[in-house]
């Protein structure tokens, strides 16, 4: 069985072994990866063919934007939009370390990207939609300008094409190093999204985690279907913080997706395995099945795995909505 | 915009941390002074009609220069109490709850919207985590950038953060020559880059904050100039905030028509088109 983060072909994990190729010894410690959570020693590739989800606790080990598009989408289906926006540094900003300029050279490299947004289209079980992923490894995912901008071309390019948007969000928050051009990419998308629900196109959210200040208190949460994954930590303020200004301990369970889906906030808590699956059958609520798209609604995670008919379409609650 | 001379900050030995002290004077003007000299026949409408009512954001309606209007500003107090009371002007998700329902309203009755910009930023407690505080604030803002009626907003003293941004979508932005506003407190970007919220002054400079800043940047429609402080000269600051409202009002005003769809659908792609440009980016 294949790793499905290879399916594209374009994509491989940057772990050690893959860097230093196939005649490097192989070190055991990359063989084998620890969950943070139940301490489960997992055997990597078995961990990266469950789509990075712990296979004995279920923890959901956090995605890059490259990772979580080739879960996301059909094979060979993903196109990428607007990859020659790039970062400036209108503010001349100075902070102790050097300046911005600086800061996205190294991040550019570190990262191995450009920005900390990914746009582009793909499908999903043959449905055409928009995706607008963040890239937390990106200075936090902080939503500057080219985060804005990247944003509301995608959001503008779904409305000409009557496309859903999927938003995958992960933010530290505002990229302080852009002052209020950052603050105004808050109202550029809630703009956006605001024209996108005029053409009666739904915007379907999933936060991951992290995600904090400025992208949940724009467009990420007023999303026509809100979704979450299990664990993830999604709040307006962060829990430092909160507990610097209240001095107060702050309860069990606080901010996760579980509470946020107690406290009425998101509509489901959803299972990585089981996000194909969901998002085929909102599509088809919203836009309508394409023609030339199957039938049938795929389980599981892998995206050639078969499709199991179903005599009537009914909308799952996927196990962890009951969380 | 219009056709007149844009009216400039005059140089000045003030830092940007000195106007943000000058921002944040107790004495400078606030929402409910503005409010009782530019307004008459003010009724305050409270309540976001789900839990509670928030008194850091406070709205109701009034008669600016003889018309209805919907106003919405951030209050603080001028003492320990009165902070208490208000939260020290820093909204819970009941005060942007409200702010949208008044917005709703203020466009069910089509009448014109001001707001008064005044907050160091959003309350960051436990409690407005829990009641959906990034929500709340995301959904006012939802709803204010397609509001159907003129929206002219102010920022009157600091404007911080999201907590700020929730009224301050409209039509026209206006600032004074001493009012800040700001992606973050400059003691918050301090505390997080420098690791030190001491170093506060020199995160104010590096994050451009002043309303000459944000003039240049076009993030503003008018620069009010102060050429005394407000705090020191309360009355005429208030009543030159009053005559620049009334004319940007009466500049939009001038183009809607709340009979007329395609007029306000004008106005609303005009709002959209505002802050569509807003960004710094290159290409390769």
């Amino acid at each position: 069985m294949r790793s499905f983060f290879q399916r594209q072909g374009k994509f491989r994990p940057l772990t050690k072994t893959d860097e230093r190729g196939q005649d490097a010894p192989t070190i055991p410690e990359d063989l084998w990866t620890k969950c943070p959570k139940c301490g489960e020693l997992l055997y990597t590739r078995e961990l990266e063919r469950n789509g990075r989800v712990c296979t004995k606790c279920s923890y959901h080990f956090r995605l890059t934007a490259r990772e979580r598009i080739d879960l996301l989408v059909d094979a060979n289906t993903f196109e990428e939009w607007d990859t020659e926006i790039r970062p400036v540094d209108p503010l001349e900003f100075v902070e102790p370390g050097g300046s911005y300029k600086d800061k996205l050279v190294k991040t550019q490299k570190k990262a191995a990207e450009n920005e900390s947004l990914i746009t582009g289209k793909g499908t999903i079980n043959g449905r055409p939609i928009a995706l607008v992923v963040a890239e937390f490894k990106f200075l936090g995912a902080s939503m500057g300008s080219v985060f804005g901008e990247k944003l509301v071309r995608a959001v503008e390019r779904a409305v000409d094409q009557n496309m859903p948007v999927l938003t995958v969000n992960a933010s530290g928050g505002a990229r302080m190093h852009e002052g209020l051009y950052s603050l105004m990419q808050m109202a550029k998308t809630i703009a956006a999204f605001h024209r996108l629900g005029e053409h009666r196109l739904p915007h379907f959210s999933l936060l991951v985690d992290p995600c904090y200040g400025g992208v949940p208190a724009s467009y990420a949460t007023v999303a026509d279907v809100m979704l979450a994954e299990p664990g993830a930590l999604i709040g307006f303020a962060g829990q430092r913080v909160i507990e610097q200004v209240t001095r107060q301990k702050l309860p069990e369970g606080f901010q996760t997706a579980e509470f946020l889906l107690d406290h009425g906030m998101i509509d489901q808590i959803i299972e990585r395995g089981n996000i194909r699956h969901t998002l085929t059958i909102l599509s088809d609520h919203y836009v309508g099945r394409p023609a030339t798209a199957q039938t049938g609604y795929p389980k599981g995670l892998l995206a050639d795995e078969p499709i199991e008919e179903e005599e009537t379409v009914v909308v799952e609650v996927p196990a962890g909505g009951e969380a | 915009m219009t056709d007149e001379i844009v009216v400039t900050a005059p140089e000045s030995t003030l830092t940007a941390m000195d106007r943000v002290r000058l921002a944040r004077d107790p004495n400078r003007p606030a929402t409910l002074d503005y409010v009782n000299e530019l307004l008459e026949r003010v009724v305050e409408l409270r309540g976001d009609r789900s839990f509670g009512d928030d008194q850091a954001l406070i709205g109701g309606l009034g008669t600016f220069r003889g018309r209805s209007v919907v106003w919405l500003g951030h209050q603080g107090g001028t003492n320990t109490k009165e902070n208490l009371e208000r939260n020290f002007g820093m909204p819970r998700p009941e005060g942007f709850r409200k702010a949208r329902r008044l917005m709703a309203h203020a466009e069910k009755f089509a009448l014109p919207i001001i707001t008064f910009v005044d907050t160091s930023g959003a309350d960051p407690g436990i409690s407005s985590e829990e009641r959906g505080q990034a929500t709340a604030i995301a959904e006012c803002l939802l709803q204010m950038i397609g509001t159907r009626v003129p929206i002219i907003c102010t920022v009157i003293g600091e404007g911080g953060s999201g907590g700020a941004l929730s009224i301050s979508l409209g039509d026209r932005m206006l600032m004074l020559e001493n009012a800040v506003y700001a992606v973050a407190s400059p003691e918050a970007c301090a505390a997080i880059l420098w690791k030190d919220a001491g170093k506060a002054a020199e995160a104010a400079a590096t994050m451009r904050v002043t309303a000459a800043d944000l003039q240049r940047f076009g993030m503003i429609d008018e620069l009010i100039l102060e050429p005394i402080p407000a705090h020191e000269a309360p009355r005429d600051t208030i009543q030159t905030v009053g005559e620049r409202i009334e004319h940007h009002l009466n500049e939009v005003i001038a183009e809607w028509n709340k009979d007329d769809d395609a007029s306000i659908t004008a106005m609303l792609d005009k709002r959209y088109d505002k802050y569509r440009v807003m960004g710094a980016w290159t290409t390769v």
